[in-house]
């Protein structure tokens, strides 16, 4: 009797529909409100409806093959709009990645220097793993480095990569140093034995690279003993929270807008001054549309006398992306050389029209990119974008000291 | 067509060199690898020719550094034969002594083609792919930015780089050896996967650490960190007073009258 083969794409769909990332592929009804949805739908030749559709025809070569493959900036809003509950940006884009690096389909340039910086020193940003405490240098707390002095803590805290090395975010972790220090936890961090948690590579396809970061990161978590770990990074979080399980790697984490939340009442004594600012939040996609943790940062910026919190119109579920998500973060220039928008860019305008003088932010990844696009729109001068551990430290006396 | 590579390990510069007690000699112990990014480049060529049409890649290099990784991902790209030498020393030798050890283990591969980076940063007492050209016996064309099957049995095109901007497309007889600037196209992208499938299929091809008598050698007497010269001048104050000042410093300096 003669077989009939399946094609690939429909394998692979169906492959999909098995893992626990929600309902299978195959049971796309082709709606399209994934594609209405997503904020860069129009610029891509497939976006989400599409791939399902292609891939099922068996027509899986010519999705592998398109640059809109790589403009998914894991928002989530698909995921979280279709009826059929499919789960497009943990699973199928993703997959659908990974399955074209395994064919040999080269991701953008950008993208492929950030896959190997992580592969070879275990950061994003291509830098040396053993100036990973260069944030720390000079501190006026204690920074406990558990690599060096392995012992029991309330909380380990996980830098991130960003915090530890981009200038623009290394005050954000030595405010976040004093402020556990004041919080009275026993904390420590990883020290140079720190790496990236890899949800961007995961996300942006790089499943054997996720994996060679869970391996190692696992080696190093499992001699150390706290009760939880802290994380600054969004996607960190997600990583922690999601991802690291599938690999038998479970451990209690939080990401610090939560964990701060918590706090409200230890954290009321050591406001100093007021912070007067009118203030905007970007809900970061990782813990905010997927997490539904929206309360938890505004109940912070809450605390701080003098801010105004002011809303944008486009908030919580229906926050608009950075645009840095799923590898996002290294890939403007493509997006932008295939007709798609900076979605910094368009949400930075969207600050602005709230009249706010501060764009409070809880994602390392968002100082850059939003300050980078407050520039592109002219609106640098009248827009500050801070952490909301900045705005924190400087109603409490814990920020740097040549900040105003 | 049998393509050999060599690909070497070099001082990765993310970390700064430093000079060990000796003072003769850099603190290898401390310092990280990386492959040479030009033999990166001559392993894509390779890779891009047996795509082009049918020839085996052989990978030749001498075990150290991060050298396995590199192992790997080359076969992970596509490499056929894996060759590492062992070192008879810590270090590897410079490039007159190394392009020796390289011979040995290349001519019984009796390869048609040689592709090897035409630089790299640590060469002490010249490039090494002359060298390897001459311990070889074959003739050399060096500063090779992209090369293409032979319109001919037995050549191969490359493209040459001449000073002031001149290319040449050139036929060259094989066995030849090429030092690569760069391939047709960037080296290639492999997923981790890739990389960690090819660790457990690899097999290396290993031989025994060798020394090489090459006569006088270079030796280094003193290695000196760069001396910092004259620091920049920071011009503060209004615009009108550094506008002032440039003018002034380019008047200094003969530049502006």
């Amino acid at each position: 009797m003669a077989t009939v083969e399946a094609p690939r794409g429909l394998e692979l769909l169906e492959q999909l529909g098995k893992t626990n990332d929600g309902k299978s592929p195959l049971g796309c009804m082709q709606c399209g409100l994934c594609a209405a949805s997503c904020p860069l739908g129009e610029a891509m030749k497939f976006p989400p409806r599409k791939l399902i559709l292609q891939a099922a025809a068996g027509n899986l070569d010519k999705v592998l093959a398109d640059p809109s493959l790589w403009m998914c900036v894991a928002c989530y809003t698909c995921s979280l709009r279709c009826p059929r509950g499919i789960e497009l940006t943990d699973g199928l884009w993703p997959a659908l990645r990974d399955a074209a690096m395994q064919q040999g389909f080269q991701p953008p340039a950008e993208l492929q220097e950030t896959f190997q910086n992580v592969f070879k020193y275990g950061n994003m940003l291509g830098r040396s793993p053993r100036q990973r405490m260069e944030w720390a240098k000079d501190l006026d707390v204690r920074v406990l480095d558990l690599s060096k002095e392995p012992r029991p803590v309330d909380v380990l805290w996980l830098v991130g990569c960003y915090p530890s090395y981009y200038p623009r975010n290394q005050p954000v972790a030595r405010a976040f140093a004093r402020l556990l220090t004041q919080l009275g936890v026993t904390w420590g961090v990883l020290g140079a034995q720190e790496k990236a948690m890899g949800e961007c590579d995961r996300m942006a396809g790089e499943e054997g690279l996720f994996e060679t970061l869970v391996e190692a990161n696992r080696k190093v978590l499992d001699k150390q003993d706290f009760r939880k770990l802290v994380v600054l990074d969004p996607h960190a979080f997600r990583a922690l929270q999601k991802f690291y399980p599938r690999y038998g790697a479970w451990y209690p984490v939080q990401h610090y807008t939560t964990f701060l939340a918590e706090r409200l009442e230890q954290l009321k004594p050591l406001i100093a001054r007021p912070v007067e600012a009118v203030v905007t939040y970007h809900d970061n996609c990782c813990v905010g549309r997927r997490c539904s943790c929206y309360d938890p940062p505004r109940s912070l910026l809450q605390l701080i006398p003098g801010v105004k919190l002011v809303e944008m119109a486009r908030n919580r579920d229906n926050a608009l992306c950075c645009g840095g998500g799923g590898g996002g973060m290294w890939l403007d220039s493509h997006i932008v050389a295939q007709g798609g928008t900076r979605l910094s860019d368009l949400r930075v305008a969207q600050a602005a029209a709230t009249g706010a003088d501060t764009l409070a932010v809880s994602c390392p990844y968002e100082l850059a990119r939003f300050e980078d696009a407050a520039k592109v729109a002219g609106v640098e001068g009248r827009l500050k974008v801070r952490d909301i551990i900045e705005l924190l430290a400087e109603c409490m006396d814990l920020g740097e000291r040549n900040v105003s | 067509m049998k393509i050999t590579v060599v690909v070497r390990q070099i001082p990765d510069l993310i970390e700064p060199l430093e000079i060990d007690s000796s003072g003769t000699a850099f603190d290898l112990g401390s310092a990280s690898f990386i492959v040479n990014e030009s033999d990166d480049h001559a392993l894509e060529q390779a890779i891009l020719l047996k795509e082009a049409g049918g020839a085996t890649v052989s990978v030749v290099a001498l075990d150290f550094g991060d050298i396995d990784n590199t192992l790997y991902t080359a076969a992970a790209k596509g490499a056929d034969r894996i060759i590492k030498i062992a070192l008879a020393d810590e270090t590897p030798p410079p490039p007159r002594a190394a392009a020796a050890l390289y011979a040995k283990a290349i001519q019984p591969l009796s390869p048609d083609l040689v592709l090897i980076g035409v630089q790299a940063h640590d060469e002490l007492d010249g490039g090494l792919s002359p060298f390897l050209a001459a311990a070889l016996g074959l003739p050399y064309v060096g500063v090779i930015c992209g090369v293409k099957p032979g319109a001919e049995q037995g050549t191969i095109s490359v493209c040459k780089e001449f000073p002031g901007a001149v290319m040449a497309r050139l036929n060259v007889k094989l066995p030849v050896v090429l030092g690569i600037v760069g391939a047709e196209q960037p080296p290639r992208y492999v997923p981790v996967a890739r990389v960690r499938a090819a660790m457990k299929t690899t097999q290396f091809e290993e031989q025994e650490a060798a020394t090489a008598a090459v006569g006088p050698a270079v030796s280094i007497c003193r290695l000196y960190p760069p001396a910092s010269g004259s620091h920049a001048e920071m011009l503060a104050g209004s615009e009108d007073e550094v506008a002032a000042r440039i003018a002034e410093i380019l008047a200094q300096k003969g530049l502006v009258k």
